[in-house]
C-alpha cells in the first residue's frame, strides 16, 4: 500500500536527481570564510588588547604614584603645584575644574537640547527636521580645537562687553562651548529616544482630549526618558573628557574659585599641559600625568556604564 | 419611515428621530490627491451601537478617524463636507479639536496603554481635563464598566504593561470611558484578541450601549451582526448601504451587499 502511495519510494535508487536528496553534509572546510572571520575577530582582538594594555599601564604608572604621594592628600587636598616646589598633589583643584566647566555646559546643553528633540521629533515637519538633523550632526563633526579658538576669539570678547572684569581665559567661555559642543549630541539622541516612542500612545493620548503640549510632556517626553537621561549623561561624559576646547579657553590655572570669570584648569587640561610640556619622564610629577588620567578614566567610565544600562533598559520597553 | 420597514425597530427609531448624536452629510476625505472617502451621508444614533464593515481599504477606519478629528496627525488627510455634532460643524473654524476628543472617545486597533500604572492610564485624560473630583472612585468605576476591576482590582499600581492583550484592551476601554465621552468610536477593537477576550468586550459593548454611543468598525461579520443596531457597509470609499443591522443581514437592498455579508465576496 505505502509504495502505491509512494511509488519513488522503491525505486530511489537516483539520489542525485532529487533535491531532497542534496547532502546536508559540509562539503570541506570553507577556506575562505575561515580566513575572513580570523581576520575580522583579530581586528576585535586589537582593540582588545590596546584598551586592556592603557588600563594596564595607567594602573601600574597610577600605584607606582600613590607609593610617593598618600591618597588622602591626592584624593583630599586642594593644592595642586606638582611641577614647582613646594609641591602639592590635592587633586581637588582639577576637579572642580572639570565640574564646573561640565555643570555649565550642562546647564546649556540639556535644556536647549531637550528643546530642540522635542521640537524635532513632535513639531518640526518633515522638511524641517531634515533640513536640521544635518546641520546638528554637522555641528557635531567641528574638530573641538575649533570650539576653543571660538572661544578665545569670539565668546570670551562678547563676555568681556558684559563682564569687563573677566579674565582671558575663563570658565564661564570654557562651559559655553563646551555645551554649544554637547547640544548636537543631545538634540540627536534626545530626539531619537522621543520618536521611538510609538505613535500610538500619542494617539491615545490625543483621543483622551490632550493638548499637543500635554502629550509631549506627559506622555512622549516621560515615555522616552530612559533615552532622553541617557543622552544627558553622555553629554556630561563627553563634556568631562572635553580637552582642546577648555585649554584653549579656561587655560591652565588650577583654581578653586566659585566664579566663572577666572581661569581654571581641568583634569584634560593638565593632561595636556603635562604631556606638552618638559616634565621629565619618570618623576612623581610625571606620575601625576597617570593619576589624573586614571581618576578622569574611572569618572567617565561609571557615567557611561550608568547611561549604558539606563540605555538598555529602554530598549526592553518597546521591543 | 419607508427607510426603516423593520417595524419595531422603525418606532424605537421614531422615537429617538432626534436622537442623531451625529450626522454625516456629503462627507469626503481625502489623503493629499486621493480620495479615500466619498461623498458619505448618515446619521449616528444615540445609544447606538453602529458599525461598519466593508473590505480593506474601503476607508472604514479613514471615516472613523474623520469623527473626532483623529485625521488631523495625518499628514495631508483633509475632510470635506459636514459632521454635525452638538450643532456644529466638527470642522468648523471656530471648533476646539481638543475639546472635540474630549467628547468622542477613541479606542484603536492595537491596545496602546501608556507606560505608566493600571491607575495612572484611567485618571491621566480626566486630570488633565481638569477633572477634580475622586480620581479612586473615578478609576473603580471605570474599571467596573470595562469588565477589568476584578481581575485588576489588587494591583493598581502596577504597570499597565504587564497586563494580557485582552485585559490592556478593556484597559483602554476604560480609558475612554473615565472621560465620560458622548460618542465612543472602536476601530477594530477585538482584531488582536483571542475569542474569549472578544466575547467579553462584546459583553460589554452591550452594556456601554445604554450610556454611551458606539461606533465600530469590524471586519467581523458575527461580530458586526451581534451586537450592532445599524450598519454601514463601504466599499472603495463609497458607502454602498446603510440600514437597521438586521435588514443589511436578512434582505440587504443591494447586491454588492448581500454578497458581501454572506461571504461571496469578490
Ligand atoms: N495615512 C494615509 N496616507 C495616505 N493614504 C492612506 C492613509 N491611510 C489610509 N490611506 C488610504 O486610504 C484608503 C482607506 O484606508 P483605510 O485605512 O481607511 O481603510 P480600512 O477600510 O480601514 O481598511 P482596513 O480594513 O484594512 O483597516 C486606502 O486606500 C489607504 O491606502
Ligand atoms: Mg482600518
Amino acid at each position: 500500500m505505502a509504495q502505491e502511495e509512494y511509488p519513488d519510494a522503491a525505486g530511489a535508487s537516483q539520489p542525485a536527481e532529487s533535491p531532497a536528496a542534496r547532502s546536508i553534509k559540509k562539503s570541506g572546510v570553507l577556506w575562505g570564510e575561515l580566513a575572513i572571520k580570523s581576520w575580522l575577530a583579530s581586528c576585535s582582538f586589537i582593540s582588545i588588547v590596546t584598551t586592556a594594555a592603557i588600563v594596564i599601564l595607567l594602573l601600574s604608572e597610577t600605584l607606582n604614584f600613590f607609593e610617593n604621594v598618600s591618597p588622602g592628600e591626592f584624593f583630599f587636598g586642594t593644592t595642586w603645584t606638582p611641577l614647582f616646589e613646594p609641591s602639592s598633589f590635592g587633586v581637588l583643584p582639577l576637579v572642580w575644574g572639570t565640574l564646573i566647566v561640565t555643570i555649565g555646559a550642562a546647564l546649556i546643553a540639556i535644556p536647549t537640547g531637550l528643546a530642540s528633540a522635542i521640537y524635532l521629533s513632535e513639531y518640526a515637519s518633515d522638511r524641517m527636521r531634515s533640513t536640521i538633523k544635518p546641520v546638528l550632526e554637522l555641528l557635531a563633526g567641528i574638530p573641538t580645537v575649533v570650539y576653543g579658538y571660538f572661544a578665545l576669539t569670539f565668546v570670551t570678547p562678547v563676555l568681556r562687553n558684559v563682564f569687563p572684569d573677566i579674565q582671558v581665559f575663563n570658565a564661564l567661555s570654557a562651559a559655553i562651548v563646551v555645551g554649544i559642543m554637547v547640544l548636537p549630541m543631545v538634540a540627536t539622541m534626545s530626539d531619537n529616544a522621543l520618536r521611538a516612542v510609538p505613535i500610538s500612545l500619542r494617539q491615545g493620548a490625543y483621543a483622551l482630549g490632550a493638548t499637543s503640549y500635554e502629550v509631549t510632556t506627559r506622555v512622549v517626553v516621560p515615555a522616552g526618558l530612559s533615552g532622553v537621561m541617557a543622552s544627558f549623561l553622555l553629554a556630561i561624559s563627553r563634556a568631562i573628557g572635553e580637552t582642546m576646547a577648555v585649554t584653549l579657553a579656561a587655560g591652565q590655572t588650577p583654581n578653586m574659585s566659585l566664579s566663572m570669570f577666572e581661569s581654571i584648569q581641568t583634569m584634560t587640561s593638565y593632561i595636556v599641559q603635562v604631556s606638552l610640556g618638559d616634565t621629565p619622564s619618570g618623576g612623581v610629577a610625571y606620575q601625576t600625568l597617570f593619576a589624573v588620567a586614571t581618576l578622569l578614566f574611572a569618572i567617565t567610565l561609571v557615567i557611561n556604564i550608568i547611561s549604558q544600562m539606563i540605555l538598555n533598559r529602554f530598549r526592553e520597553v518597546y521591543e | 419611515m419607508s427607510q426603516f420597514p423593520d417595524s419595531t425597530l422603525a418606532e424605537q427609531n421614531l422615537q429617538m428621530s432626534k436622537k442623531s448624536v451625529l450626522e454625516l452629510r456629503n462627507v469626503n476625505i481625502f489623503y493629499s490627491d486621493n480620495q479615500a472617502v466619498n461623498d458619505v451621508s448618515f446619521n449616528i444614533r444615540r445609544n447606538k451601537i453602529t458599525a461598519i464593515i466593508g473590505p480593506s481599504g474601503c476607508g472604514k477606519s479613514t471615516l472613523l478617524r474623520s469623527l473626532n478629528r483623529m485625521n488631523d496627525f495625518v499628514d495631508g488627510a483633509r475632510v470635506e463636507g459636514e459632521l454635525i455634532f452638538s450643532n456644529e460643524n466638527l470642522y468648523g473654524k471656530e471648533v476646539d479639536p481638543v475639546e472635540v476628543r474630549r467628547r468622542i472617545g477613541m479606542v484603536f486597533q492595537k491596545p496602546n496603554p501608556f507606560p505608566k500604572s493600571i491607575y495612572n492610564n484611567i485618571s491621566w485624560g480626566p486630570l488633565i481635563n481638569g477633572y477634580n473630583g475622586s480620581t479612586d472612585e473615578l478609576v473603580e468605576r471605570s474599571l467596573k464598566q470595562a469588565a477589568l476591576w476584578e481581575e485588576v482590582k489588587d494591583r493598581l499600581h502596577e504597570s499597565a504593561l504587564n497586563l494580557s492583550g485582552g485585559q490592556q484592551q478593556r484597559l483602554c476601554i476604560a480609558r475612554a470611558l473615565a472621560m465620560e465621552p458622548e460618542v465612543l468610536l472602536m476601530d477594530e477593537p477585538c482584531s488582536a484578541l483571542d475569542p474569549i477576550s472578544t466575547a467579553r468586550i462584546e459583553d460589554l459593548l452591550f452594556e456601554l450601549k445604554s450610556s454611551y454611543t458606539i461606533v465600530i468598525v469590524t471586519h467581523n461579520m458575527q461580530q458586526a451582526a451581534r451586537i450592532s443596531d445599524y450598519t454601514a457597509f463601504m466599499e472603495m470609499g463609497d458607502l454602498i448601504e446603510f440600514n437597521v443591522t438586521k435588514k443589511i443581514f436578512t434582505r440587504p437592498a443591494m447586491k454588492r451587499t448581500e454578497e458581501y455579508v454572506t461571504g461571496r465576496f469578490g
